[in-house]
């Protein structure tokens, strides 16, 4: 470190060892917030209140499962709440969560940069997010939609208004609504894809990329790929519901099954939206939690590219009943197969990740080890499906609903709830419960399995799905699924409690509390407004154990007790960062100065051959700017 | 870190843009007025922003194809049915439609071609006549679409055919040709109202004097999305009216 | 439970093509079983063995690209095998055995109704002889249904505007259970019914038993009305022969006599199989597909209801 910092001269410059959480406050400091930070942050708490209204319409459903009959709630309502969790936990909580939430927040971190390529496009897509949600509560105080998520025709398209035989719920505010979010997550897509070629660190090569950023890039592919064509999959349904365009309504000469050709061909793209992410987490958890790197690291890379190109072949596995010709049929179910090959090569591999490693259990790695369980579960479920004379039966059943639960909770949800864990005191620079984590997790792991265990057998056993009402003797089933479920809502409450205790009082988070070589770990907690005091160049990757000292792993801890044991000290105060003012007293200024070049120091030790700093300016020829440098453009 | 940097003439010159005026060397003032905090150099700005525009543009074209699926599909299904509706269409003002956007599509290239020389005056009088050709074609679009609504050919239950040229009489399916039809222009018809926007939004920025032989990315990224624009009527209007 | 045998995850199994698809059914959940016990085994044996002590460092990850390798391909091998044995029995199950009874099944919100070959009509209770091949004609007159008997192992949906098929053998006497398997609207939870699998003996005496059609006979008044009398009845009465003939003459029209089952050669595009759907299309929407060797589009439009054009497409099928 060349000790040119230069001193803060302008007002609008920010400091470069401010949090991110800290400098400008107030309400206009966040929406117009250009800090890709500050985004997925906002992300986040959208997504998690998606979540939980998501959480309470499933509770609602399982509860009227109680009792044979009714429970709370006639057929409509139930209808409605079927549909509304799922609308609500696809559109607005699974495919942004993991993505625009979390990558938004860590991308660009990992890529040691210092925001993604297209800030404003990036605040863009949040409010067109939330536009969208808007659009979906519009539609449900006008009392939702009744037609699943997946609004096949001409159930969705007729309206009875016009004499039509579909639903007269109000369609048009919710098609509309998907369709809007449909953009948001298309200008995330774009906007990863520009980050991740263009603007990584130097040295940061590809084989060096965290595999969270191949699975945020692969499924970033996919969103730009699939998510238009759901886009004129509904605008197409909304002109037929709207104008009667006769394209998907068999009574104006239209074809319906078309409908599910093109609902599919996103849909089923959509699902790898929603579970590469959370490999991605995973990968990055169990490198860090048994400390050594993931085991055929370009396998597991290429194999969510993999997926993200299978997933556009294998959409007709969903119409297996719906009247296709058998050899369609036949070339469907063969490449559905396919997509068990990277499935498997990432859970193979994971676990190989373990043997000979140096495991510590901390809470991210049991939601880590439940993901590997239970997307196992879910993924050699997945094989029944593919089976065409096993399909037959098994459509449209429980069996079904249990095995996208397991892929989409037992995967993405346990992902997203790890990665939170994992990341949370980068997030927010507190630490949380460990106790009520583990208590949390128990309840969720336990709870999730009764629900969905249980309903893998009323599926086989023939109980079709959306159903309001059923036979007698599947009760008893329905009775120990909604028990799970409420043992599932617990442990996301005790989650939910935690995590709120953390921000109003948990511990300051060192810089590593778990030890990762990664260089998201590098920075400080929070990171300040540029994501790293210095720019980082890489010389190392992600997973790189063996150059790491036991010390420098456990560093973190250290240089935090440091940091407490000397109060007085002016700091670089990430544990306080709303008790800063955007302006630092001369002294203070150098103090912060001082302090920031220790921390970047610090940093280097990683690499005896000094990674960050230090080295002589040509070794760097692409960075020919300090963050710290005025005169840019705000 | 050290600030000796590198003067900023380095790799970008192949992208046709000059080195920025800044003096790079000294206090780091390698960041000119118009390049981002996050970006280090011109270069690295203008091609992440070029990669970002292609990736948009390619969901694009994807936003497009559930339309032309649509259409290869109900072709295939009705033929005749397709012939015999698309004889309805005007292939006089359809074709005059496509010279006008081939040709604003060249004064688009030329606008770039002349924000990257320096020439603020004639990258705005390209902008406007690439506004001018849009609007013609919106207006012919409008001529078209008035005599649709007049004789009745329309998608769906609005689907009541009379006085139609030839003396013909369409099958009793043609209202989806329609409904095809007025998806497929009426997409594309809002796709030139957005380009009309950004053209505009753009030529006011050159008029500010936002752009340089340096920087004119905004004004590439635009011509590239009218491109576009033109190339899907390049395959709408043959689908449509010539086959 | 989680060993529970095939009694426990799978219900009763009442048709011929029941047993292969539970026995795949079995075959894939002992594999998933043991493989789930070996995966998950693994990692708790490897989270137990190497849990983080001090000073033991872990041991830097190789290469191993042949492993790699290896669980790439092995997989694929044995997806290959379960593919090629369950589309095999897919197309055993899909086809219909020769001379199967027709039996027609329409949904309607929010029911079941069925036609057999003599034009009685049932709704939500089904009659079948056992041990005799049936052959399911499904149609909807409203949105998409789904027609599922769980103990025959069949679903399939009943698509507005088309018709598909599902061929089956029923082989146990007893009672099955019909669900609607797609999502229909408020009561879908309650569009169920009951297929009763009998002896040949009872099925006649029940056929023999049910009400005729007479409703749909219209004028015929004739005791003995099936739906091809009664298609034939609407086919005089529309005015049909004036074009097309049913004796193999040429007329404005193709003659109708053995049309059914047959490629036909049109103006444009692709031969056509002369199946339910192209018959319907034809009457519904005659100019969308023209016959070869015709170029009258004159034929005028009509408006049947779905049980007329039914038995209409009955009537054609009977002029063999």
């Amino acid at each position: 470190m060349a000790a040119v910092t230069t001193p803060h001269t302008g007002h609008h410059e920010p400091d470069p060892t401010e949090s991110y959480l800290g400098g400008e406050t107030g309400i206009k400091s966040w929406i117009f917030t250009l800090d890709h930070k500050r985004i997925g942050v906002m992300y986040l708490i959208s997504v998690t209140i998606a979540f939980l209204m998501g959480g309470v319409f499933a509770l609602l459903v399982r509860t009227e499962h109680l009792s044979h009959g009714r429970t709370i709630m006639d057929a409509d309502t139930y209808n409605r709440m079927f549909s509304l969790h799922g609308v609500v936990m696809v559109f607005l909580f699974i495919i942004p969560s993991i993505p625009a939430a979390m990558g938004n927040i860590i991308l660009p971190i990992q890529l040691g940069t210092k925001d993604v390529a297209f800030p404003r496009l990036n605040l863009m897509s949040l409010y067109i997010y939330i536009i969208g949600a808007c659009f979906g509560l519009y539609s449900m105080v006008h009392g939702g939609v009744d037609t699943g998520w997946t609004f096949y025709t001409p159930y969705s398209s007729s309206d009875p208004a016009h004499g039509g035989v579909g639903t007269p719920a109000a369609v048009l505010p919710m098609t509309l609504a998907a369709f809007i979010m449909g953009f948001s997550s298309i200008l995330t897509g774009v906007n990863f894809i520009a980050t991740v070629h263009k603007m990584r660190a130097p040295g940061l090569t590809w084989r060096r990329l965290p595999l969270f950023i191949w699975a945020l890039y692969a499924t970033s592919i996919i969103q730009v790929l699939a998510t238009p064509v759901l886009a004129i999959t509904l605008l197409l349904l909304t002109m037929e519901r709207f104008l009667g365009l006769g394209i998907f309504d068999p009574h104006l000469g239209g074809d319906p099954v078309l409908y599910q050709h093109f609902f599919w061909f996103y849909s089923h793209p959509a699902v790898y939206i929603m579970i590469v992410p959370g490999m991605g987490v995973v990968s990055e958890i169990i490198a860090t939690f048994a400390r050594r790197e993931v085991v055929g690291y370009m396998f597991v890379a290429m194999s969510s590219l993999g997926l993200a190109l299978v997933g556009f072949l294998v959409w007709g596995h969903h119409l297996f009943v719906a009247g296709m010709s058998e050899y369609a049929a036949m070339v469907f179910s063969a490449l559905t197969f396919l997509v068990a090959i990277p499935s498997g090569v990432k859970v193979f591999n994971w676990v190989a990740t373990l043997y000979k490693g140096s495991i510590s259990l901390e809470s991210p790695m049991l939601w880590g080890l439940g993901f590997i369980f239970l997307f196992t579960i879910g993924g050699l479920t997945g094989l029944f499906l593919g089976m065409l004379a096993v399909d037959v039966h098994l459509h449209d059943t429980y069996f079904v609903v249990a095995h996208f639960h397991y892929v989409m909770v037992g995967g993405t949800v346990m992902g997203f709830v790890g990665g939170l864990h994992y990341w949370w005191p980068k997030f927010t620079g507190k630490m949380y419960d460990e106790k009520m984590a583990r208590v949390g997790f128990a309840f969720v792991f336990v709870g999730f399995n009764v629900t969905f265990l249980t309903q893998f057998v009323i599926g086989s056993r023939g109980m079709p799905r959306r159903y309001y009402n059923y036979l007698p003797e599947y009760e008893l089933g329905h009775q120990i699924s909604t028990i799970g479920s409420y043992l599932l809502g617990l442990g996301f409450f005790v989650l939910l409690v935690m995590f709120i205790q953390s921000l109003r009082n948990g511990k300051p988070a060192p810089r590593n509390p778990w030890g990762s070589a990664a260089l998201e770990w590098q920075t400080p907690s929070p990171p300040p407004l540029y994501n790293f005091i210095t720019d980082p160049i890489i010389t190392r990757g992600p997973y790189d154990y063996h150059l790491a000292t036991e010390a420098e792993l456990d560093e973190g801890w250290a240089e935090l007790d440091a940091r407490l044991a000397a109060p007085k000290k002016a700091h670089v105060d990430h544990d306080k960062p709303h008790a800063h003012g955007t302006s630092l007293s001369g002294d203070d200024a150098t103090a912060a100065k001082l302090d920031a070049d220790a921390e970047a120091g610090k940093d280097t030790t990683a690499d005896p051959d000094g990674k960050m700093d230090d080295a002589d300016p040509d070794a760097k020829p692409e960075k020919k700017s300090d963050d710290s440098d005025d005169g840019e453009k705000d | 870190m050290s600030t000796e940097a590198t003067p900023a003439t380095d790799a970008h010159d192949d992208h046709g843009h000059g080195a920025p005026d800044a003096p790079a060397a000294g206090h780091g003032h390698a960041h000119p007025k118009w390049l981002a905090h996050h970006f280090d150099t011109p270069a690295q700005q203008f091609d992440t922003a070029k990669l970002g525009m292609w990736a948009f543009l390619i969901q694009e074209l994807l936003f497009f194809s559930g339309l032309f699926v649509c259409y290869g599909i109900y072709r295939s299904w009705y033929p005749h049915m397709f012939v015999e509706s698309s004889h309805q269409l005007n292939k006089l003002m359809g074709g005059a439609n496509t010279i006008v956007l081939l040709f604003s599509s060249l004064t688009a290239a030329l606008a770039v071609r002349s924000s990257q020389t320096g020439n603020k005056q004639a990258t705005s009088r390209f902008l406007i006549i690439t506004m001018l050709c849009a609007c013609a074609f919106l207006v012919i679009k409008f001529f078209e679409y008035r005599h649709k609504f007049e004789t009745g050919c329309l998608p769906g239950p609005y689907f009541h055919p009379h006085e139609l040229s030839h003396g013909a009489t369409l099958p009793g399916n043609a209202h989806i040709f329609y409904s095809i039809y007025f998806m497929m222009t009426g997409v594309h018809g809002v796709h030139v109202l957005i380009g009309i926007g950004v053209i505009f939004w753009v030529w006011r920025r050159n008029e500010r004097g936002d752009f340089s032989k340096e920087y004119f990315t905004p004004v590439d990224l635009v011509a590239l999305y009218w491109h576009l624009v033109d190339l899907v009527w390049i395959y709408l209007f043959p689908l449509l009216y010539l086959i | 439970m989680i060993l529970a045998p095939e009694t426990f995850q799978l219900p009763r199994s009442m048709s011929a093509e029941a047993p292969s698809g539970d026995a795949l059914y079995m075959d894939i959940y002992w594999f998933s079983l043991v493989f789930l016990v070996l995966i998950t085994g693994a990692m708790l044996y490897f989270v137990v063995k190497y849990r983080r002590k001090k000073g033991v460092r872990p041991e830097r990850t190789r290469d191993l690209t042949k492993l790699e390798i290896f669980w790439t391909i092995t997989p694929l091998i044995f997806l290959v095998i379960i593919f090629h044995v369950s589309f095999e029995t897919y197309v055993k199950n899909a086809t219909a055995a020769e001379g199967a009874m027709e039996i027609r099944v329409r949904g309607k919100k929010w029911s079941w109704e069925f036609e057999y070959p003599n034009g009685s009509r049932e709704a939500k209770e089904l009659t079948l002889p056992v041990n005799k091949p049936v052959k399911f004609i499904l149609s909807s007159d409203d949105v998409i249904h789904s027609f599922f008997v769980r103990e025959f192992r069949v679903k399939r949906d009943a698509v507005p505007g088309q018709y598909s098929y599902i061929a089956v053998t029923p082989t146990e006497l007893g009672d099955a259970q019909i669900f609607c398997a797609e999502f229909c609207g408020t009561s879908h939870s309650d569009m169920l019914g009951t297929v009763h699998v009998v002896t040949d003996e009872q099925f006649r005496k029940h056929l023999d038993e049910m009400d005729k059609m007479p409703e749909v006979c219209g004028d015929t008044g004739k005791e003995q009305c099936t739906p091809a009398l009664w298609g034939r009845t609407l086919f005089v009465k529309n005015g049909c022969p004036t074009c097309h003939s049913v004796d193999g003459s040429k007329g404005n029209a193709p003659s109708l006599k053995g049309v059914f089952g047959t490629l036909q050669p049109l103006t444009q595009g692709p031969d056509v199989m002369a199946d339910e759907n192209y018959v319907r299309e034809s009457i519904l929407r005659p100019q969308a597909k023209i016959v070869k060797g015709f170029t009258n589009t004159q034929m005028p439009l009509f408006v049947f209801k779905d049980p007329q054009t039914d038995a209409l497409i009955a009537y054609v099928k009977s002029l063999k």
